[in-house]
């Protein structure tokens, strides 16, 4: 048995020592010295991946380009899809049904009725509106005083107008409720513009899964666009790989850098598919204004917020992170010294 | 207790036997030559220890560490425990001379400061204190395999093994190699020499073991100068 210069006890670096009886004590002191280390080499090996990507900024430039579309494709529907969903949310407020009442009827009856309506849960708000003041309305807002002016007698039937507390969605609990109302005594019909409803939600929902399968593929395709990279990444530093392993580098010091690349290729694709967004946002903003403004309607392009923001850059490092992680598991193994 | 100790081993590559019933130990503290022709079964032999190959039969003991029952997970543990010199001495071109030392201690996790102190010791025992900064490609060949030394020797390993570490160097630059590796012996690190420099290792009195065909073929004790 020989010692070496220091005290040191050879086989301390062989297994965890923490059960020989005077090792225990230095590790103990050392864990902070080695957790600080750990960190110390986690900032330095991704520092050094960055630099790595920029001494060939073509090629990272490249491939970030491509990871930036590949990632800012599905968001722009994405996008698309929030902005016509918070549309289709303004129309909602106005579907509402229309009550005629029969022609003829008094307007005590008529508000009785209102009455009895709003008196459901399924109800948020009635309006009545007298027969006269229909007359009045129509002919304000169509321009046809002249021609109702010579009629002898209001054609108009007394409505109540009904805002029901349903979404769109509820198609069957619309359906429903337009039958029980079509049911009330004086009431002459029930007017429910459903189809139209229907058919935009069934559009969104249509539209929503083609932004999710379009995602999950180009998220497929993120995911092998960054693994091919890391793969020739993987090449370019075999030698390095089987020297690490020959002194004593673990797995995962072997797989650290390449993490790190594949989570700045990520990042980087990322921060690009949100300039690319933000500029394409702002080049449609004007005509989407103006277009909007002709049909009178307050509705502002919506951007991607921060939430999204946030959600579009965590998955681009996520996605990252994952095609390094299935790169690296896949080709590290085949080489060893 | 030795620093390795082979048991009957063989290694077999398909119908080639390029280790056949091998058994031999090295002391702890012991330095001792390997020797044969290439394609005696050295390099075979080397790879056995650093756990690169597995024995086909027998069983191969590290600092009495069975080989054969050790798990993936640890071999990294056992490569930190040897120092290991090559002929093309395997450095990094892509990287300092001081960081190509500093590999080992990284990966041990070592801090920043107790780092470029033991790199700085280990280039200063090979004498390149001065070359730390510079690429190891601007190095000649025997600076090279100094350089290649002190990465093997700065972790502090108890055993280091070299495969053939003066192959492409004059006689005076192997005579340089030789003795620090003796330095490092003299301090109580085992150290096993590949090599086929027959007038070299006559010239030093230490023990050799012999290959031929993949067979010990006798060994020269230690002489006493």
């Amino acid at each position: 048995m020989s010692a070496t210069k220091t005290s040191t006890p050879k086989p301390s670096t062989s297994k965890p020592a923490p059960s020989h009886k005077h090792g225990a004590s230095t590790s103990k002191v050392k864990f902070g010295d080695r957790w600080a280390a750990y960190l110390a080499h986690h900032k330095l090996t991704a520092a050094d991946s960055l630099r790595r990507l920029f001494v060939t900024p073509i090629a990272s430039g490249m491939t970030w380009l491509v990871l930036a579309i590949a990632l800012a494709l599905p968001m722009t529907l994405y996008v698309a899809m929030d902005n016509i969903k918070q549309l289709s949310g303004s129309w909602q407020q106005t579907s509402q049904i229309s009550v005629f009442l029969r022609t003829g009827i008094k307007d005590s009856q008529g508000q009785a009725v209102m009455a009895q309506i709003q008196s459901w849960p399924q109800i948020s708000d009635t309006r009545y509106i007298s027969a006269d003041d229909a007359l009045k309305q129509f002919s304000n807002s169509a321009g046809l005083s002249d021609v109702l002016a010579s009629l002898s007698s209001n054609p108009l039937p007394a409505v109540i107008s009904v805002v029901p507390n349903l979404t769109g969605a509820d198609a069957d609990m619309l359906a429903q409720l337009q039958q029980r109302l079509s049911e009330l005594p004086n009431v002459e019909s029930v007017q429910l513009d459903m189809q139209w409803v229907q058919r935009l939600y069934q559009f969104m929902e249509l539209g929503q899964r083609v932004v999710w399968a379009l995602g999950a593929l180009l998220a497929l395709a993120v995911l092998l666009i960054i693994g091919n990279t890391i793969r020739l990444a993987i090449e370019n530093r075999r030698d390095e790989i089987r020297v690490v392993k020959l002194v004593g580098g673990t797995d995962a010091f072997v797989r650290r850098p390449f993490l790190y690349t594949g989570i700045w290729y990520g990042l980087g694709g990322g921060l690009l598919a949100w300039v690319l967004l933000a500029v394409g946002l702002f080049w449609l903003t004007a005509p989407v204004e103006q277009l909007i403004s002709l049909y009178g309607s307050d509705f502002q392009l919506k951007g991607l917020g921060f939430g999204n923001s946030l959600m579009l850059l965590s998955s681009a490092v996520l996605l990252g992170w994952l095609g390094a992680w299935v790169a690296v598991g896949r080709h590290i193994k085949s080489i060893e010294p | 207790m030795s620093a390795i100790r082979f048991d009957n081993v063989s290694k077999n590559y398909g119908a080639h036997h390029a280790l056949n019933e091998v058994t031999f130990e090295l002391a702890k503290g012991e330095m001792a030559f390997l020797t044969g022709h290439s394609g005696a079964g050295k390099s075979t032999l080397l790879k056995l220890i650093m756990h690169m190959e597995k024995a086909s039969h027998g069983q191969v003991f590290v600092n009495e560490q069975n080989l054969s029952r050790i798990k993936p997970a640890q071999v990294p543990f056992l490569r930190r425990q040897i120092g290991v010199v090559f002929q093309n001495h395997q450095l990094l071109f892509d990287r300092s001379v001081f960081e190509n030392v500093a590999l080992p201690l990284r990966i041990a996790g070592y801090d920043s400061r107790e780092l470029a102190r033991r790199v700085r010791a280990a280039l200063d025992k090979v004498g390149l204190l001065k070359a730390e900064q510079k690429n190891p490609i601007e190095l000649s060949g025997g600076e090279q395999q100094r350089v290649g030394i002190a990465r093997a020797v700065v972790n502090k390993p108890s055993l280091i093994l070299a495969d053939e570490p003066t192959g492409n160097l004059d006689p005076k630059l192997s005579a340089e190699i030789m003795s620090l590796l003796e330095q490092f012996n003299s301090v109580g690190v085992s150290v096993l020499i590949a090599s086929h420099d027959l007038a070299l290792i006559r010239r030093l009195k230490h023990r050799v073991i012999g290959l031929e065909g993949g067979r010990l073929i006798g060994e020269r004790p230690a002489q006493v100068s």
